[in-house]
């Protein structure tokens, strides 16, 4: 078997060291990425969605306009508009802002990050909104306060009902992040369409890397499923 | 005597009209805007130096033809999987190409061009002083195999899908100068206030051809033949004054 990559490798054309490690480049910009804005957009998400379940409309009003807005457009669009848009403000180029926005990285961070907390956001409302009723009378019959019956009970129990939603999202993210490629950024799809774009080979050049995101998503699904199986633990079988 | 010639000229229109009869349909694929040589005048008609240049062709081949808009990116897919028959969108004659392609003689041959905004002072052929330097290329094009071979690793590459994203990319001062086909510079960065030409034009490649099928030789040897004609009769002198003010001809 490994006479026959060897064999293999050294015969086409495409699949060189060279056009190897500029897919790992890619990947390793994709994780770095998509890790990064799904940690930042979790972090986000979990204060916005306890706001958004409060009564007060001043309060949760904002946090729900903030959500329809980036569910409700493409996350392309977005990406543009904090890209080109950002650029075109007058005297942005002379203030340190720039510094940050200059780079595609930042650009992509931001809108990425703004969309899954968006998404995360309404996610864990919707689980904290389903927390039977009895939990937090049980709650509040301990004389548990609003913050400790939070943290005790509702986002626990949020946090197992969130998680299979989670994981979607989670992966949805990493297949959206192959638009980052349009703003110039170098993550797998963009050294794929370099790739392509050198040798004309379409099907060699877009395969491997739609392998390269299912082995992304491979290890996604099997950490979630280890995550799922720590968190929903009480709901096994007691001889699963 | 006179009765034969006769004879043999009636035969010959008799051929030349069923020939003529048989208009074949060619579809042409473009990849707008790519001013000046495809692009959409105010009123959204298809024009510019190849579309003239194919229009020309067409009748030369007593060909029906029709033009079909095609994005970069797919263009020799979309002619591999008989989306359209030819392409004359700028297509550079390269060897990578010519594998999955093939290209009639060349009809034009344009510069690259270095562009960037007044402020930039640095000569591009010093690759000491262009060390770190951010430039901009179109992906895929001759300009972006230049730059990656005679300067990868010195200079910082950044590769659009289209030209219009990379000029607004050099007005806000993302780029420090782009490397682009010398017409298009002009049309793009030079029209705007506050950008010149930064060095001199670089001779790249074989020139552009028209690309189709490798089956199509037949196609290939017709299209082969109207353009030389064209190249020859004065047409193509026309139609290459109209839009530029310098030789491109191959």
């Amino acid at each position: 078997m490994p006479d026959f990559i060897a064999e293999w490798l050294n015969q086409n054309e495409i699949f060189t060291a060279m056009t190897l490690m500029e897919y790992w480049d890619g990947m390793v910009t994709t994780v770095h990425l998509v890790f990064l804005s799904l940690v930042i957009g979790l972090l986000v998400a979990v204060p916005l969605a306890i706001l958004r379940t409060v009564r007060n409309p001043f309060v949760s009003g904002p946090v729900w306009l903030y959500t329809y807005l980036f569910r409700g457009t493409p996350l392309l669009i977005q990406l543009y508009i904090i890209y080109y848009g950002l650029a075109q403000i007058e005297g942005i180029q002379e203030t340190f802002w720039w510094e940050i926005f200059r780079e595609p990285f930042y650009p992509a961070l931001l809108a990425f990050t703004l969309n899954t907390a968006a998404y995360t956001t309404e996610i864990i409302r919707g689980a904290i909104v389903s927390t039977p009723h009895g939990e937090i009378e049980a709650a509040q019959a301990y004389g548990m306060n609003w913050f400790m019956r939070m943290r005790r009970i509702v986002l626990p129990s949020a946090a197992r009902r969130g998680v299979q939603a989670y994981s979607n999202e989670v992966i949805f993210m990493l297949h959206a992040s192959a638009i980052a490629s349009v703003v110039t950024i170098v993550d797998l799809t963009g050294a794929a369409r370099n790739i392509y774009s050198r040798f004309y080979a379409p099907f060699d050049a877009f395969i491997f890397v739609a392998l390269c995101y299912m082995a992304l998503t491979f290890i996604l699904v099997f950490a979630f499923r280890k995550l799922e199986n720590h968190l929903l633990k009480h709901q096994r079988p007691v001889n699963g | 005597m006179k009765k034969m010639i006769f004879a043999a000229s009636c035969a010959l229109a008799l051929i030349a009209g069923g020939a003529q009869a048989q208009e074949r349909d060619l579809r042409i694929a473009f990849d707008v805007p790519y001013e000046p040589f495809e692009y959409k005048d105010e009123n959204g008609e298809l024009t510019g130096f190849e579309v003239e240049l194919a229009e020309a062709m067409c009748e030369e081949m007593n060909a029906n033809c029709e033009f079909v808009i095609q994005a970069w990116d797919g263009m020799i897919p979309g002619l591999l999987a008989r989306k359209f028959d030819l392409i004359m969108s700028s297509m550079s004659i390269t060897p990578e190409r010519a594998e999955r392609v093939l290209f009639s003689e060349p009809y034009y041959n344009t510069p690259g061009g270095w562009f960037g905004p007044e402020s930039f002072n640095t000569d591009v052929t010093d690759m000491d002083a262009m060390e770190g330097k951010t430039v901009g290329v179109q992906r895929g094009t001759t300009m972006d195999t230049y730059v990656t071979e005679n300067m990868g690793g010195i200079v910082n590459i950044k590769r659009y899908t289209t030209a219009d994203d990379m000029v607004l990319d050099l007005e806000g001062q993302r780029l420090d100068v782009v490397f682009v086909d010398y017409p298009v510079g002009e049309q793009t960065v030079l029209t705007k206030e506050g950008f010149k030409e930064v060095g001199e034009p670089v001779k790249l490649g074989q020139g552009v051809g028209v690309a189709m099928r490798q089956r199509d030789t037949e196609l290939a040897e017709e299209v082969n033949a109207a353009l030389r004609t064209l190249k020859e009769d004065g047409t193509y002198d026309t139609i290459m004054q109209k839009y530029f003010a310098y030789d491109i001809k191959m």
